[in-house]
């Protein structure tokens, strides 16, 4: 039996009227790639940002059942949710560098976090964009503004941003879609890499994209896990007629 | 029948030929004559920032030649119409400073933590009827700040100059009008300005950045003035060079609250500032006197146009990083 990192228990969420996720019950495993497919607007995003309480930011949201972390109820009344994010990390579908230079991006989580020694920084620092694969890229300017990097090394720059805190889970969200080709392998490569140490779910409308690097597939439809289960059977023996209909082009 | 038609065809075809062709050159005529109202309009505006400055130049320096750039700059002695007159301007210049920086230093922090009440933290409805407050703030007239500081700021101040002053023999007692008084005044009269660009640059920081911050487990605190301000700084930037012009350049409100002898700018000495030097003598002034207190304008006007420089440094710095 593999491990279980995150489980979710008759997941419901409400935007307002919006039925956004309709009793979503999965199971995540640890240390594998999880890719979360499904047509615009089906409740990707949403259900990902349900696994670090990103959506207590958004006003009327109203969450019923439960999210389950190493077996923990994140949901539970009194749970630290700056200590839950910090567990589990998340990278936008914009790569969003914060304007300040390369080094600060990376140093931010751990200042938040208070580590104030430069000594533990500077190693924070360099760990994390060696882990982000984009080290050898940006070491000679460390101290020069992230903002002059190019897309794909942004988004590599804000997954190291997101392991300077020593994250558990990374989520993604699209992380490669505002990214050209050559950067896009890189990223789905240092996908595959993360998974040796993290927890990773990755939001794709990009069906390949969830072939290549993902070790499980959940099919959205519509806020309903339609189908969930190992990517090589997903893709070869689909069991809903939804998801084969989804997988061969029929919609979406 | 068909010939008929046929003529008849051309003929409208003509007509409309010829309408068009007048319409085309009517709409020509209207893009001209537009065009040439523009250019008027924005050469009025170059001609009157050029004729003023000129204006400034031509009356401002002949006393420099007649007295001397040093002795006016840098003596601290103005005595206009004594016998021997004496036109140091020093402690006025030095007073315009302090009492610029002294509002920069009071207004700016609260107008700043106002913005960030407004654009990050306040409902909505709450946000909207301070910042409706603020606007009206901002409309008020000069003299009414200044008579409200003269009449409820001084005594205040009085009281606390007599309280602090009490066994100090030498000190020349204001009552109340004071360098204090007027940078308090100047700091509540920068406050709409810096507050609503603030807020305009606050709120135009993307909501990427705070979601990235929070996703790291930073606090809403943390996220403000780690991430949000300093991406608005810019912003801020303006907003307080915008502020510095606005006080340097009041003139009204400060001649009512601040005493107005020439003094070092200490904050409860009666002082006198760029500006209200010549709203108190340009009245009466003649000759010589005169063509210093033109010199006095031309200063506060490179002051201001030093001000107007560096926002426009700072605007451009901000286009560059936008690219
Ligand atoms: N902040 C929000 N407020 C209201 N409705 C939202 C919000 N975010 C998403 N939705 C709605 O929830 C549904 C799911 O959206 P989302 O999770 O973004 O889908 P996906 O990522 O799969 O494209 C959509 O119908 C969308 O319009
Ligand atoms: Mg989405």
């Amino acid at each position: 039996m593999d491990d279980i990192k995150i489980r979710t228990d008759h997941l419901n969420l409400y935007y307002g009227r919006t039925h956004a996720l309709k009793n979503v019950s999965v199971k995540i495993r640890a240390q594998a790639v999880t890719a979360l497919i499904g047509p615009s607007g089906c409740g990707k995003s949403t259900f990902l940002k349900t696994l670090n309480r990103m959506n207590d930011l958004s006003g009327n949201v109203r969450i019923e059942g439960g999210v389950y972390l190493d077996g923990k109820d994140i949901y539970a009344p009194g749970v630290d949710v700056a200590k839950l994010r910090r567990k589990v990390g998340m990278v936008f579908q914009e790569p969003n560098p914060f304007p300040m230079s390369i080094y600060d991006n990376v140093a931010y989580g751990p200042r938040v976090h208070g580590i104030k020694d430069h000594g533990t920084l500077e190693k924070i620092v360099e760990e994390s964009l060696r882990g982000a694969s984009i080290w050898d890229e940006v070491k000679g300017r460390l101290r020069k503004s992230a903002l002059g990097l190019s897309g794909g090394q942004k988004q590599r720059l804000c997954i190291a941003r997101a392991m300077a805190v020593e994250p558990e889970v990374l989520l993604m969200d699209e992380p490669t879609s505002a990214l050209d080709p050559a950067s896009t392998v890189k990223v789905e490569e240092l996908m595959k890499e993360l998974k040796k140490k993290y927890t990773v779910v990755v939001v794709t409308h990009n069906m390949q994209q969830a072939a290549r690097v993902s070790d499980d597939t959940f099919f959205f439809l519509m806020g309903e896990a339609v189908e969930t289960g190992s990517t090589y059977s997903l893709f070869s023996k689909p069991r809903d007629r939804r998801t084969f209909d989804y997988i061969n082009g029929r919609f979406g | 029948m068909q010939y008929i038609s046929a003529e008849r065809y051309g003929n409208s075809y003509r007509n409309a030929e010829k309408k068009r062709y007048r319409d085309r050159s009517r709409a020509e005529l209207v893009e001209t004559v537009a065009e040439t109202v523009f250019t008027f309009c924005a050469f009025c505006s170059v001609l009157a920032v050029a004729s003023i400055t000129l204006y400034m130049v031509v009356n401002g320096t002949p006393a420099v030649f007649r007295v001397g750039l040093k002795d006016i700059l840098f003596s601290s002695t103005w005595k206009p119409v004594a016998k021997e007159p004496s036109f140091g301007i020093f402690y006025v210049v030095l007073s315009s400073i302090a009492g610029t920086a002294m509002a920069v230093i009071l207004g700016v922090p609260v107008a700043l933590l106002t913005a960030v009440f407004l654009a990050e933290v306040a409902p909505k409805k709450l946000a909207a009827t301070v910042g409706a407050a603020v606007e009206l703030l901002a409309g008020i007239p000069s003299v009414i700040y200044g008579m409200i500081g003269m009449m409820v700021l001084n005594p205040v101040m009085y009281r606390l100059e007599q309280r602090i002053f009490a066994r100090t023999p030498g000190h020349q007692f204001t009552g109340g009008a004071n360098l204090l008084s007027a940078a308090l005044v100047l700091a509540v009269m920068i406050m709409p300005t810096v507050i609503s660009i603030s807020e305009t640059a606050i709120r135009a920081v993307p909501a990427h950045l705070r979601a990235s911050s929070y996703a790291l487990g930073a606090s809403r605190v943390q996220t403000i003035f780690r991430v949000v301000l300093p991406a608005a700084k810019p912003g801020i930037a303006t907003a307080v060079v915008l502020g510095v012009g606005r006080a340097l350049g009041e003139a009204m409100a400060v001649s009512l609250v601040s005493g107005g002898s020439v003094n070092v700018p200490l904050p409860f000495r009666s002082v006198r500032f760029l500006t209200t030097a010549l709203v108190s003598e340009m009245g009466y002034a003649g000759g010589l006197h005169r063509q210093v207190l033109f010199t006095v304008g031309l200063v506060l006007f490179v002051f201001i146009m030093l001000i107007n420089l560096s926002l426009n440094r700072i605007l451009k710095e901000r286009e560059r990083q936008d690219d």
